[in-house]
């Protein structure tokens, strides 16, 4: 069965070039590029797996994680984090927040992808 | 601050050390030389605002003014256990050492002292560079499209299906990320390197300055008196400038300010603005013709034409000097021409060249990499800034006046003239094949 998954990146080219990668590898994919509304988008698209960009317009990734982990419906979410600042405290921030996967940009799209399949089991 | 009865007889102890007279010590502080009489002889009690005064006058400690060199130095030592309590400073013998070496247990107040100041450095630099929302906007830039364009050059060349329809706007989105790390490159480039940010704090006394002298642009038009200053008139024009400064926090920034306003109305009282502004329609460029003239060095003249507002042909002039050993000292920059925020400076500046040949006047017209590639003309001389002595070696600097180029006005010699490729500083200066090179660029890192 096809896996989703939901983009929420800003950056447009970046969102592109990894809707391409999945989509091409198979999955279903949907993007969204805003912070304020990501957490709706979220349960709109009900997604296997969310890739989550750090630095969004509106409201941080951080703060979407935790929102993300503080309610029932998305506590259980598998979610892969980009971030562009790589340092052991954003790391250590994300898992304390309960990120499953934590990636620093730029990214190689194979690491990506192992990085998804494990997530949803693939 | 609890004072003592006997702080009035520290503070005329200090104020004779000093070899200040009364009058002038109260007149520093703003009150009468009879008041201040009457504290030395601990007949009157001090505020804290007017001590603070005093011991800003006096160049001490407010705590050694109002308890004694022996309680400042005990408070410093308690302070100094505080800092580095794993040390195990014998504490309850501390009266006994500084009553005993009083010299040792200075040096300890002194060095805790600076490593205070230090620590503040480093938590304002980090702050810095953590925070400074210029730097992070830069940065975020750069790594956003680097990582659109690797991802997508990983798509293109990675043997996959991609039809011509994807082809071409990944082309196209790759052609723009490219310009976009292009221009973000070139504003974290010039952040590094003029560190125009008018947010930034500034960090230490030499940073106060310059931050003072860029926001009056090195022009002081209430030092520009139409003629000689009556006795005492030129101090206290000075000092007005430097009260109406916020950039000029500590007491050192101030002194090395007011050196800077001395030599500036020194200068100015020997080649007064209408007349040297004259001078300078018919000489234009020629800081010689200037020096003769005015009969004044060419270091004089040269901070003349770079301080004052330009003349008609509206060309601004930047200037650079350092000392023997290559710092800078004077920094006044110029559209187009990158000096370094931090450190050393390209040695292919004609400063340097001019700094190894003393009395020699030197000119060239000079290219830094990156951006418009403008040309400019340098101008740089070196003179011995002492007297000469037979008891020790001569001490250099030298100068540097600093121009754009105008093939209009500087005539063929200047216009034809091969430039010599410059850098700014090597951490931020892309050429590979520089025999100067101290350091390897962060534009070509990994």
């Amino acid at each position: 069965m096809t896996k989703q998954v939901l983009v929420i990146e800003d950056e447009p080219n970046i969102a592109e070039a990894i809707s391409f990668i999945l989509s091409r590898d198979g999955w279903s994919v949907s993007t969204h590029a805003s912070g304020t509304t990501a957490v709706q988008a979220v349960r709109d698209a009900k997604p296997d797996v969310l890739i989550l960009d750090v630095m969004l317009p509106g409201k941080s990734g951080y703060d979407i994680l935790q929102d993300l982990r503080s309610a029932d419906d998305t506590r259980a979410l598998p979610v892969l984090m980009l971030t562009a600042r790589g340092q052991k405290t954003d790391r250590d921030l994300a898992e304390r927040l309960g990120v499953n996967r934590f990636m620093t940009k730029p990214f190689s799209n194979s690491e990506m992808l192992t990085n998804l399949r494990e997530l949803v089991g693939g | 601050m609890p004072h003592s009865r006997l702080t009035g007889s520290r503070i005329r102890e200090r104020r004779l050390v000093l070899g200040l007279k009364q009058a002038a010590l109260a007149k520093d502080v703003g009150i009468s030389a009879a008041y201040l009489n009457l504290i030395e002889h601990n007949r009157r009690r001090v505020g804290d605002s007017l001590l603070e005064a005093l011991a800003k006058a006096l160049k001490t400690d407010p705590a050694v003014l109002a308890e004694g060199a022996e309680a400042a130095l005990l408070g410093a030592l308690s302070e100094a256990d505080k800092r580095l309590p794993q040390a195990q400073a014998e504490l309850d013998r501390s009266e006994d050492f500084a009553g005993r070496f009083p010299g040792w247990a200075s040096l300890v107040m002194a060095q805790n002292q600076r490593i205070q100041e230090l620590e503040q450095m480093v938590e304002a630099l980090s702050d810095r560079l953590t925070h400074d929302p210029e730097l992070a906007a830069s940065l975020h830039e750069v790594i956003s499209a680097v990582t659109a364009i690797r991802s997508t050059a990983a798509i293109l060349s990675g043997g996959g299906e991609v039809d011509q329809e994807w082809q071409d706007r990944f082309l196209r989105n790759m052609r723009d990320e490219g310009m976009r790390l292009s221009s973000a490159a070139q504003g974290l480039v010039e952040f590094l390197d003029a560190g125009s940010s008018e947010e930034v704090v500034p960090i230490g006394p030499s940073e106060e300055l310059a931050t003072f002298l860029g926001a009056n642009e090195h022009f002081f038009p209430d030092l520009e008196a139409p003629s000689a200053w009556k006795a005492g008139a030129r101090d206290q024009a000075i000092a007005a400038v430097i009260a109406d400064s916020s950039a000029l926090t500590s007491r050192e920034a101030q002194d090395m300010a007011r050196q800077f306003l001395l030599q500036y109305v020194r200068d100015a009282e020997a080649m007064p603005m209408q007349a040297f502004q004259t001078a300078r329609t018919a000489h234009r460029w020629d800081p010689a013709a200037l020096a003769r003239e005015f009969r004044q060095s060419l270091p004089s003249v040269m901070r003349r034409i770079a301080f004052l507002p330009p003349i008609s042909d509206g060309t601004v002039a930047g200037l650079i000097s350092c000392d023997g050993a290559g710092a800078l000292v004077v920094r006044k920059a110029v559209p187009g021409f990158a000096l370094p925020r931090f450190g050393a400076a390209c040695p292919y500046w004609p400063l340097f060249q001019a700094l190894a040949q003393p009395e020699r006047p030197i000119r060239a017209v000079v290219r830094q990499p990156g951006g418009a590639r403008r040309r400019h003309v340098c101008q740089a001389v070196c003179v011995q800034q002492d007297a000469p002595s037979f008891d020790r070696p001569p001490v250099y600097e030298a100068y540097m006046l600093i121009r754009e180029l105008d093939d209009a006005l500087d005539g063929d010699a200047l216009s034809h003239a091969t430039p010599i490729e410059v850098g700014s500083t090597c951490r931020v200066c892309p050429r590979t094949d520089c025999a100067a090179r101290r350091e390897a660029t962060i534009l070509s890192a990994g």
